[in-house]
């Protein structure tokens, strides 16, 4: 019951969220000092010709008004055309959109899959070698800039060691597209060694994505296991004599995992945006690599379509949490 | 005299602090025979709780020290035992515990039920039962179905001893969905399931409401008699102990001062902190009467009888020698050098 009041609140905050969001994105990207119709008229074009297009493409309005005929457009799913390339934007997306949640979701996949355990590990042995090799492990993956990492693990793995592909998605065909994602169509088709590479190409921009990620997770989920050791219930639980096995990985973990869960959702928007940088590294074709394009060429409608798709995924994702929480916590819930 | 069934003799913890290392058990002889209700009384700090801990064996790990001493069980000192076997075959089903909050000590994120059916599963009487031990696993478990059930009904069972109505209900709920004295009877419920030959009762009614403080005292007392359960009940109310317990030991910063039974300890209390702490008690004719001075620090305790610098009665030798046990009756035991002569007393309460 709670649940679905939950949906619908979040559902009613959904468009003047958006709204917001785009009116946002819209000013920055509009108020700095680029001019996309001279770039696209070329070096030869007259003043006359680039104020023709500069009204072909409706530039020439005032900032507002293109603001309203922008969100208009939007209310009829469309999100414009590229300045460069003339396709529509949402075409441009949906083909992109697959790469990047792939790539997004094996990466708090594994961070989840390795963090937990962990943090788990590094609270019920605080202060021994392995709670400080892991902890300088996790700080370091903190402290790490995306891009660099990224760069060391090309030069390692595929250029040195050469066990994994250097860049790009598949260096076959990809398999046939059903849902765009390559591990689950691949799956689908029962096509193992598409499956084969589309993994192998996810090796590198995975670890590169997952490795801040988990130092986020086992801290969290750390400091989540050490605050339950400390409460009554755990020392009523070993007053009574619970197995330590069964105290700590069902009676703790699962009220340390409440942080946790809220953490990750969190985590699930930074990797989108840091998928922007390691997605250009390795040359993914996935939306980070299109947005990088757009803002080097300030082609606002992309610029903007990616933002909207962006912010969508994260508010579906807090959505996501908040109903999670109402599962691993039936304080919320009732 | 009465075989003991708990015997704690000469013990000693200490714990690291910030500001040093606290002496919080000194030297403590308690006993408690099969069956006897012994209220363990003492002001907050006085090491009643570390003493309930030390017999459970879950003293915090990285900042408590046993020095000396022995907690026999049956005859047996818990402190050589492994922890593994002290998990197994003590807590939880030899000695069972009853908390002081059971608000906090229910986990908030599974049912009731979960939580006594876990308590069953790893506790239950029935563990040792044959007769389950080749029936199929509930789900994955590993708890075989045919005892989940048996267990279930017995839940139900006590459940409705401990009068608490539509256990089934409450089985399905959430600690947070269930009131404080509801979660107390559960606690006393689930203190009782293992069958345990001992009930540690860490000043269980503190955290509720007086009124049901005396219907929680009456229902364990109640129920631990018809069972022949030992309880140690840990309090710092002096009336509840009076209504409920057999025997009392009072403490004092860390030492046991006093042990007789109830109706000596009232009537003829022989230590003169004993005597003092009754006369503290609200009374007609006196008032309230505090005992100047404060507690002593733990970690620089005085030595000797650590209530000497507080003590009317204290001479040189209390300072330095903390005294034996003096017999006074049967049971009633004294360590002071300067007992308070039993025809000087007047009764308190």
């Amino acid at each position: 019951m709670k649940l679905l009041v939950l949906v619908l609140n979040r559902f009613f905050w959904f468009f003047p969220t958006v709204v917001g969001l785009m009116v946002i994105t819209f000013t920055i990207s509009h108020i700095i000092p680029a001019d996309p119709v001279a770039f696209l008229a070329g070096d030869n074009a007259s003043n006359e010709q680039i104020e023709a297009l500069r009204r072909q493409l409706g530039l020439d309005q005032p900032m507002h008004i293109q603001l309203w005929r922008y969100l208009i457009d939007l209310t009829q799913g469309n999100f414009g055309n590229s300045l460069y390339t003339l396709r529509p934007i949402s075409d441009d997306l949906s083909s992109r959109l697959p790469a990047t949640l792939e790539l997004t979701f094996m990466s708090v996949l594994v961070s989840a899959a390795l963090g937990i355990p962990l943090g788990v590990i590094s609270a019920v042995r605080r202060n021994s070698p392995l709670d400080h090799f892991l902890r300088i492990f996790t700080v370091s993956g903190l402290a790490i800039a995306s891009f660099w990492f990224a760069i060391l693990l090309q030069l390692l793995f595929a250029m040195d060691l050469g066990w994994t592909p250097l860049q790009g998605r598949s260096s076959g065909w990809g398999p046939e597209h059903i849902t765009g994602f390559f591990v689950i169509d691949s799956l689908l088709t029962w096509n193992m060694e598409e499956l084969r590479l589309s993994l192998s190409h996810m090796i590198l921009p995975v670890m590169t994505l997952a490795y801040p990620a988990m130092a986020t997770i086992v801290r969290f989920t750390r400091a989540g296991v050490l605050n339950a050791m400390n409460s009554n219930y755990v020392l009523y639980e070993e007053a009574m004599g619970f197995p330590r096995r069964v105290i700590i990985w069902k009676y703790v973990l699962r009220n340390a995992l409440i942080g946790t869960v809220t953490q990750i959702g969190l985590i699930f928007g930074i990797l989108i945006a840091n998928a922007v940088v390691v997605e250009a590294v390795f040359d993914w074709p996935g939306l980070g690599y299109y947005a990088v394009q757009s803002i080097l060429m300030s082609d606002y409608n992309a610029i903007m379509g990616f933002t909207f798709v962006a912010g969508v995924i994260f508010i579906i994702v807090n959505l996501i949490v908040d109903i999670s929480h109402g599962f691993i916590d039936p304080r919320e819930s009732r | 005299m009465i075989s003991n069934l708990l015997r704690v003799h000469d013990l000693r913890v200490s714990f690291a602090t910030e500001a040093g290392i606290a002496h919080v058990l000194d030297r403590v002889d308690f006993t408690i025979a099969k069956g006897e209700i012994v209220g363990l009384v003492g002001e907050s700090g006085c090491g009643k709780t570390t003493l309930a801990r030390t017999i459970l064996g879950v003293l915090p790990e990285n900042s408590a020290r046993i020095d000396s001493g022995v907690v026999e069980f049956e005859g047996e000192n818990l402190l050589d035992k492994p922890s593994e076997e002290l998990s197994d075959k003590i807590r939880g089903r030899a000695i069972t515990f009853i908390p002081q909050d059971p608000f906090s000590s229910f986990n908030p994120v599974f049912t009731i039920g979960t939580q006594i059916m876990e308590l069953m599963k790893w506790k239950s009487p029935a563990r040792d039962d044959p007769y389950y031990a080749n029936s199929a696993s509930r789900f994955w478990n590993g708890y075989p179905s045919t005892r989940y059930e048996a267990d279930k009904g017995r839940v139900l069972e006590l459940l409705r001893e401990v009068q608490l109505p539509e256990p089934e209900a409450i089985l399905a709920k959430y600690p947070h969905e269930v009131s404080g004295g509801q979660r107390q009877r559960l606690m006393i419920a689930m203190a009782l399931l293992p069958e345990p030959k001992m009930i540690i009762a860490d000043e269980p009614t503190t955290a509720l409401d007086v009124t049901i403080q005396a219907q929680i005292l009456h229902l364990l007392r109640t129920l631990a008699r018809e069972r022949d359960v030992a309880v140690l009940f840990t309090t710092h109310d002096l009336g509840t102990t009076y209504e409920i317990c057999d025997r009392v030991t009072v403490m004092y910063a860390g030492q046991e001062m006093e042990t007789a039974p109830s109706d000596g300890f009232f009537n003829t209390p022989s230590h003169p902190y004993t005597r003092d702490l009754l006369q503290s008690l609200p009374s007609r004719e006196h008032g309230i009467k505090g005992i100047p001075g404060d507690i002593p620090a733990l970690i620089s305790p005085p030595g000797g009888c650590r209530f000497h610098p507080r003590c009317t009665a204290a001479s040189e030798r209390c300072s330095v020698e903390r005294p034996d046990h003096t017999q006074i009756s049967e049971r009633h035991n004294v360590r002071c050098f300067h007992p308070v002569a039993h025809k000087s007393v007047g009764a308190a309460s």
